[in-house]
């Protein structure tokens, strides 16, 4: 595996164990080997971590592939044989299918609303000089700075008020207005970035505002849009705390983190753990996928979470 | 921008209704006496705007202003939740948590996550971006992009920021369950008398939230530092050596102040998601045997119908968020280093 391999560029062989400290007071013509140590030094540091990391969800997989008893009679074993049996019990006496198609249709909702709703209000902010412009601006970026438990209790009975809580609808809603914050605000600098000449061109050619927006600009905001989209994929996907308050009607309406974490209250009374480790599995493979694909733009648009 | 441009007319009431008409139907409805009227390119643009935030700006306040503001509002009633009726109390609800020993106790617990997780889970965070970029970097040789499979590495790091939380919290609790992972492993490693009946039940809880706290996000930070270290230019690197710097010396005289502003935002967002941790407790400690202020809170709400008191709870947390952001705001601040 290329993770363990050693630098091709390194001419000098790693330096014995005697050496592992942090070199700080090496002379100059000690520096190559002192390199070598660090290299051997980093890569048990960085193989260990990626272990550490990466076991649990491993442990997770192969046990979903064992029948439970073997799982509790030997937890570090390997699958003597496929078995599929804890996969189609998730998928459908533990209902795994329906809290993935729960998830998947909230989710086409939410994040279709959020782009476009986003990218509209940032579009506008970031284009356009209005009076309010800034007060707007401030508005949806303060809501940054809020606990969004703060506002649980209240926003569970607007949802009651409206009648949208324990529905799809109010959930799509809920996330669509919880993303505006970060959205708004992500966009906005993205769209303050793009060239104002193009615009100008499209209006003396004679296309509407609106026209200008749909065809010139968001085009034009593609790859800002395919980050804060994957931000808000996973962000909505994942979402737990806003289902676990203002989803907790039918049980057959968890979306799919919910759903998980009810099966494990539930396999606790059945004692069989092998289905939860399924749906576990299920639950992971298609972010997996999608992660590793696009692993850039998913870590791009992660971070760019942290910097805001 | 102004409303009109000085020195124009103004307009006759019928202008005005045709206008404002205008200005509520879609643009192919204009009419005519207004769509060749010198100022319908100003109509056409505020119309725009108007109708493009509205719908935004809507679900916003309905649904996220709103209920912040209420908040504080019910914050200073007895207000169950359940029913329509409530009377204002005034601080009574901030009164009794100052006196609540379980507030106290989900408090700390709360403050043991926001200073601990963001020292533990940084420092891991730059130590291994810092190998994976410097580490195998051939000394002398500058560039290059960090150690060999430094790819494979963060995208492995990386893993467990892609799914979802309550996830992380259903894996980890079977791992920490008395039969689990954590206590076969040390059974087969000879360190079986650290084995426990119950890792999520005792006092160790919140220890086992912090721990799996900082294994979510590490991978989050390595690739965050990642980024910023590897916009240093190689020459600083070459300079440093030039002059006898070891690694250490490096990564503190270098690394660490060029990336600060990045460590510092950093600190700053783990801090407000060791103050939630509201999915690792719920999902994982059984029956809220260890709190923290989110949880607490949800338990006031929706399990013992105390919306006022819950709410007081919220604008602690909110309140615990806000100071810590300050302090982090102030105290971190630094010289911006230009490159």
């Amino acid at each position: 595996m290329s993770v363990t391999s050693t630098d091709p560029r390194q001419d000098s062989p790693p330096a014995g164990p005697g050496g592992a400290g942090p070199p700080t007071d090496d002379g100059p013509e000690r520096r190559d080997v002192a390199g070598g140590v660090l290299n051997v030094f980093a890569h048990s540091f960085l193989v260990l971590w990626a272990l550490m990391a990466a076991g649990p969800v491993l442990w997770v997989v192969i046990s979903s592939l064992r029948p439970h008893a073997d799982v509790v009679a030997d937890p570090f074993g390997l699958p003597t044989e496929l078995s599929w049996d804890n996969f189609s019990h998730a998928w459908t006496n533990a209902n795994i299918g329906r809290y993935t198609v729960n998830s998947l249709i909230v989710l086409a909702g939410s994040l279709t609303g959020t782009m476009l709703l986003g990218s509209m209000a940032a579009y506008v902010l970031a284009r356009y000089s209005f009076r309010g412009n800034r007060a707007v601006y401030l508005l949806f970026t303060g809501g940054l700075m809020f606990p969004v438990f703060l506002a649980l209790v209240p926003l569970f009975f607007v949802l009651n008020n409206f009648g949208l809580l324990n529905t799809r609808q109010g959930l799509i809603i809920v996330y669509i207005a919880y993303s505006l914050p970060f959205t708004t605000f992500f966009l906005v600098s993205f769209f303050r970035t793009l060239p104002g000449g193009v615009q100008e061109a499209a209006a003396l050619d004679g296309a509407s505002h609106t026209r200008t927006f749909f065809q010139i600009m968001m085009p034009m905001a593609r790859p800002g849009l395919i980050s804060i989209g994957i931000f808000n994929f996973l962000g909505q996907w994942n979402q737990f705390v806003l289902p676990r308050v203002l989803n907790v009607g039918d049980s057959d309406d968890a979306v799919l983190p919910q759903g998980l974490a009810a099966l494990m209250v539930q396999q606790g009374y059945e004692g069989d753990w092998g289905a939860l480790y399924a749906g576990v599995t299920m639950s992971m493979l298609p972010v997996l996928v999608v992660y590793v694909t696009f692993q850039r733009q998913v870590q791009s648009g992660l971070t760019a979470g942290a910097l805001r | 921008m102004k409303d009109s441009p000085r020195g124009q007319e103004r307009l006759t009431p019928r202008d005005r209704l045709l206008f404002t008409v205008a200005f509520l139907v879609p643009p192919r409805f204009t009419p005519d006496r207004v769509r060749r009227d010198r100022r319908y390119r100003k109509l056409d643009q505020r119309r725009f705007i108007a109708w493009f935030l509205a719908l935004p700006l809507l679900v916003y306040l309905i649904f996220v202003v709103s209920p912040f503001l209420q908040a504080f509002f019910y914050s200073l009633t007895d207000w169950t939740g359940y029913s329509a009726t409530y009377t204002f109390t005034g601080l009574d609800n901030y009164q009794r948590m100052i006196e609540d020993d379980k507030f106290w106790d989900s408090t700390v617990n709360s403050l043991l996550l926001l200073v601990l997780a963001p020292l533990i889970t940084l420092a891991l965070g730059l130590f291994l971006a810092y190998m994976v970029n410097v580490g195998g970097r051939r000394v002398g040789g500058g560039g290059g992009g960090g150690v060999p499979g430094s790819r494979v590495y963060k995208v492995v790091y990386f893993f467990p920021q892609v799914i979802s939380i309550a996830v992380i919290a259903v894996i980890w609790a079977r791992i920490y369950s008395p039969t689990g992972l954590l206590n076969e492993g040390l059974g087969a490693v000879g360190l079986g008398s650290w084995e426990r009946e119950s890792w999520l039940g005792g006092e160790v809880a919140v220890w086992c939230v912090l721990a799996v706290l900082c294994w979510s996000f590490v991978g989050f930070y390595v690739v965050l530092f990642s980024a910023s270290m590897s916009s240093i230019p190689g020459e600083i690197y070459e300079a440093a050596l030039l002059d006898g710097a070891g690694r250490a010396v490096t990564f503190f005289r270098v690394t660490l102040p060029l990336t600060w502003d990045t460590v510092r935002t950093g600190w700053i967002y783990m801090g407000i998601q060791a103050l939630d941790a509201f999915a690792l407790v719920d999902v994982m400690v059984p029956e809220h045997g260890m709190d923290v202020l989110p949880s607490y809170l949800f338990e006031k709400a929706f399990r013992d119908a105390q919306a006022g008191y819950a709410t007081a709870i919220g604008v602690a947390l909110f309140l615990l968020t806000l100071v810590f952001a300050l302090v982090m705001m102030l105290v971190g601040r630094r010289e911006r280093v230009e490159l």
